[in-house]
């Protein structure tokens, strides 16, 4: 078991006992990808049950990801699969992101 | 600073990023960005739910359920029955969420609490799970050697006590009923519930024990 893994947050959360807020978000986006399912599945258009079994199958396959990365993947295949964005557009998107021609962020 | 940007449908105060994204960065900007465009969702709507689970609908909700299970016994069973409609005699809005399943911790019980598959948790009365829960190892471990991963949370289990750790569904949130710390018969409700940890009700940790009096 590796020293930098469960130990060491059950450590980090021994730490601060009383915290009862502990930091859940370690990045920006990170609460944005939760705020944006919890949106769509949690009285919103689609079954909080299809994107925990997206989940459960981005867990599988992509073990070594963070927890966040496979809840956006996670996302991302619910909401393809939906027919609300393609996969050709979200690709467009990101890659207007990543060159800085689009730079408006939420 | 207004105005400036002429022809902008946006407003972005401070939008220039120094550093492009990074790749997953820009996915999640992608995202919401282009369901905000289809009138899926707005930024409005995320940005209500994050707050709402780190303020509001934190461990604290789920800490006046605790309390008022310890001084009426009546609630306490109705509790165990149906944690929905416990909760909700509490006004937590609880109904339309997966079903709350109350383990009550007793002499000779000790109950914890995990998801094996992913990280379903108890949302409606912990708030957000802390990172360590969604950990593989966690997962792993609480089922395999949960005496071990409760030493590591500083928790020593004797060994006649057993043991009992519930794997949450999607359908079936667990939550733990902690044991009420002996020397607290003075106390309010309130003041009860300041001594419920969120790790207390994920059976990791023990309530405070009040301060002694002098």
């Amino acid at each position: 078991m590796s020293a930098d893994r469960p130990a060491t947050s059950l450590d980090g959360d021994l730490a601060l006992p009383r915290k009862n807020g502990e930091l859940v978000f370690e990045a920006p986006w990170e609460g944005r990808a939760f705020g944006m399912a919890l949106a769509l599945t949690d009285g919103g258009p689609l079954a909080w049950n299809d994107f925990r079994q997206r989940l459960v199958e981005q867990i599988r396959t992509e073990p070594d990801h963070r927890y966040y990365e496979q809840w956006l993947a996670a996302f991302e295949a619910l909401v393809t699969d939906a027919g609300f964005v393609t996969r050709e557009q979200l690709e467009r998107r990101a890659a207007e992101y990543r060159s800085m021609k689009r730079d408006e962020v939420f | 600073m207004s105005g400036e940007h002429d022809h902008e449908h946006h407003e972005h105060d401070h939008g220039h990023h120094p550093e492009p994204p990074s790749d997953v960065e820009a996915r999640a900007l992608a995202l919401e960005s282009l369901l905000i465009e289809k009138g899926i969702l707005t930024s409005e709507q995320v940005d209500g739910i994050i707050r709402t689970f780190e303020q509001d609908i934190g461990p604290m909700l789920g800490a006046r359920v605790v309390a008022r299970a310890w001084v009426d016994p009546d609630f306490r069973k109705r509790l165990i029955e149906d944690g929905n409609a416990a909760a909700g005699e509490l006004g937590l809005n609880v109904t339309n969420l997966a079903r709350l399943s109350v383990v009550a911790d007793e002499p000779g019980v000790h109950n914890m609490i995990v998801c094996t598959l992913c990280s379903c948790y108890p949302w409606m009365v912990l708030g957000l799970p802390p990172t360590w829960y969604k950990s593989p190892p966690y997962r792993s471990r609480a089922v395999r050697e949960p005496r071990v991963v409760l030493e590591e949370f500083g928790v020593t289990i004797p060994k006649n006590v057993e043991i009992r750790v519930w794997d949450s569904s999607s359908d079936l949130r667990y939550m733990v009923l902690p044991e009420r710390p002996s020397g607290t018969d003075h106390m309010t409700e309130a003041e009860l519930a300041g001594l419920v940890t969120r790790d207390s009700m994920i059976g990791v940790g023990l309530p405070r024990v009040p301060a002694a009096q002098s």
